[in-house]
């Protein structure tokens, strides 16, 4: 296949578009406009397929949720401030069991914040961000490529699961261009969901609904959500891991700051410091077990993140106390440099006496 | 003798949850009659709303889904645009239609999305105990404004029907109500229109049916069914309030 | 001679009254015992002149009357 330069944005709406992707409801903000544009051009004169702004983020999520119970691929996509608008409808997907996938192409807040990139909607994705007990998988994609591959698997994850999937991007993964290959052609027939709502014709009337009088009812309706949460965390659980295996030090970090991190730590490496880096790509399901089994021989870990300490709660969950985690975390849109990066890797590998490579 | 009225075939036979003298069943009754005559029973997808119709799809023999307060219009805009082979409407109430839900809609009629909205009128939020909703009259008493709506605090009731009759989309639009004998027939009219409106793919179609809530309205069922007349249906007037669907432009 | 009967299903009746509000042959009234419910429901008077003209089918919230005609 060839490459093709593309920018972030670009190649999740093209990805989505690849994977079948019927209807996609969007609304304009910074920085994902591009993607809603693209939809506009590409998606919206496709036999079969529907592009339509809605009138606000909160519509566009309700849209989702119709077009999924009619049993269409359907995506949305917003920013950080968009993502709160939507987070009761994600609520309502989670209890319907209603496959979709949302695209956060996340920026700086709290409020209308910056239109630059941050990694501080962790707890937003991860912790549930609407009401109820349920979870939505999440992935973190942290190169162009990345964006493109991970937007597939959030659809073919979606349907799988029958589970809403965010798809965590961040306003720079977004507007930079790297050079992609598209792994799957878009498919000629689009592929209806076979248990959905499209009227009653040669069976029994079909009822979607999340409401019930009864708490024992719902007791039940999260207990068998959680089962399926279960065998998620066993089978979808997916990190990298870079140069962990003698490391001294490892750094933890997701999407973007992975990314700038993989930068510090070359460069670290090349002065002799022995470090590491584990990147989640699954945030939920979260790694945890692949943190235990790195800290069997790691004492040290770095958590580096475009925040205020989110991820940083499930290393710490992860580790149980029994080792030292450092936390490095710049907010509001700031993007921190490999240079800075490398700079708090070598101050932690002194303070703390770590030997290096001979 | 024969038998000259009966259940309609996709009513479901359960006992209906509503207070005596509620107006949802009967338009619940009114729809599955129109459902049987127009041969509608596996073909259409039905929105109901949080309220006191949330358990439609308890009487309805139809394919249904939820939809969060005031997502309605928004809902059905995704199962259509998804299906637009599929007869979707939804049924709402005032304070769904009209607060919550009033962008989506008037979006989704300016969009001319062929769906159907059902909007039943009762001038309070019913199911949550009688508080003031967007349609409630002035100086009536609901339990957010105990002392009877003042215009100077609290607005005016709103016309959602008359302001959707300005958007171009919206191509069908009337008000009916369900509190005589007269007014349920032409209720069931408005209503087969509003989806013959849909099956022929000319726009959004909307009928607002003022329903009797004895309950909420401290009134026996009787009186509750006259105040539709004598003082409801001053404030709302019954009648058509837009139909285009005549016009080649509809299409 | 009676043109029409009515059937009134009084376990689903809910006592609104309105049929006997709308019957303009005041062949419905009030029952004399109170049903499971607890409501008083309507009951239909054989001795009436019932036309089979429907309305109180028409206006019933419960649709627990059949109506029948010659």
């Amino acid at each position: 296949m060839t490459k093709v330069l593309m920018y972030g944005n670009a190649a999740v709406a093209e990805a989505a578009i690849r994977a079948g992707c019927q209807c996609y409801f969007g609304y304009p903000i910074t920085p994902q406009n591009e993607l809603t544009e693209y939809m506009a051009t590409h998606l919206s004169r496709r036999k079969g397929c529907a592009f339509v702004q809605a009138e606000s983020e909160v519509s566009a999520i309700n849209m989702v949720y119709g077009a999924s119970l009619a049993g269409a691929r359907t995506m949305t996509s917003s920013s950080s401030p968009g993502i709160s608008l939507k987070q009761e409808g994600i609520s309502y997907l989670a209890a319907c069991e209603l496959p979709a996938v949302i695209v956060n192409m996340s920026r700086g807040g709290p409020g209308l914040g910056s239109i630059s990139a941050a990694q501080s909607d962790y707890f937003q994705s991860t912790r549930g961000g609407g009401h109820g007990d349920y979870r939505t998988i999440v992935l973190a994609p942290s190169s162009v490529q990345e964006m493109a591959d991970l937007t597939h698997r959030a659809f073919d994850l979606a349907d799988k699961y029958m589970i809403p999937v965010i798809l965590l991007g961040d306003g720079m993964l977004g507007q930079m261009m790297e050079p992609i290959e598209f792994k799957h052609e878009a498919p000629k027939e689009l592929a209806i969901r076979e248990r959905a709502v499209r009227g009653a014709k040669g069976r029994p009337s079909r009822i979607i609904k999340t409401f019930t009088s009864n708490p024992s009812e719902m007791e039940e309706i999260n207990w068998s959500l959680f089962r399926r949460y279960q065998l998620i965390k066993k089978e979808e659980t997916s990190f990298e891991t870079y140069m962990v295996d003698d490391a001294e030090l490892v750094v933890i970090a997701f999407g973007i700051s992975a990314r700038i991190a993989k930068g510090a730590i070359r460069n670290a490496r090349a002065q002799g410091l022995k470090v590491g880096m584990l990147r989640p790509i699954t945030l939920w399901p979260f790694p945890y077990e692949k943190i235990k089994d790195i800290a069997r021989t790691t004492k040290q870990f770095l958590v580096f993140e475009m925040n205020m300490g989110q991820m940083l709660e499930d290393v710490q969950l992860a580790l149980e106390g029994k080792r030292e985690i450092t936390f490095h975390g710049r907010p509001g849109g700031v993007i921190p440099t490999a240079s800075e990066v490398h700079r708090v890797i070598s101050r932690l590998y002194h303070q703390k006496g770590l030997k290096k490579a001979k | 003798m024969k038998k000259v009225y009966t259940r309609p075939k996709s009513l479901k036979k359960a006992v209906f949850h509503y207070c005596p003298g509620c107006g949802h069943s009967i338009v619940h009754r009114l729809l599955c009659e129109v459902f049987d005559e127009m041969k509608l029973q596996d073909k259409v997808i039905g929105i109901p709303p949080p309220g006191c119709s949330v358990f439609t799809y308890n009487y309805l023999d139809v394919d249904m889904a939820e939809s969060a307060h005031g997502r309605g219009a928004a809902v059905a805009t995704g199962i259509k645009r998804a299906n637009p082979e599929s007869i979707v409407f939804t049924y709402q109430g005032d304070g769904d239609i009209a607060a919550i839900g009033t962008a989506e809609t008037i979006h989704a009629a300016n969009r001319g999305e062929r769906i159907t909205a059902i909007f039943i009128n009762n001038a309070v939020y019913g199911m949550t105990g009688g508080q003031m909703a967007p349609t409630t009259l002035l100086d009536q008493t609901t339990t957010t404004s105990p002392y009877g709506r003042d215009a100077a605090l609290e607005g005016y009731p709103i016309k959602l029907s008359e302001m959707l009759g300005l958007v171009k989309g919206a191509v069908y639009i009337e008000r009916t109500a369900v509190n005589s004998p007269a007014n349920i027939k032409k209720t069931k009219i408005a209503i087969k229109k509003a989806f013959q409106t849909q099956i022929d793919g000319l726009g959004y179609s909307l009928v607002e049916i003022l329903s009797p809530c004895p309950t909420n309205w401290k009134m026996g069922a009787i009186e509750s069914w006259k105040w539709v007349d004598e003082v409801m249906a001053k404030e709302f007037p019954l009648g058509v309030i837009k139909d285009i669907t005549g016009d080649n432009d509809a299409d | 001679m009676r043109k029409g009967y009515i059937e009134i299903d009084q376990v689903l009746c809910k006592g609104c009254q309105i049929c006997m509000e709308f019957c303009p042959k005041t062949s419905i009234s009030p029952a004399d015992n109170l049903n499971a419910a607890g409501y008083l429901p309507a009951s239909y008077n054989d001795e009436s002149e019932c036309t089979g003209c429907a309305i109180c089918a028409l206006v019933c919230p419960e649709v627990c009357i059949e109506v029948y005609r010659d």
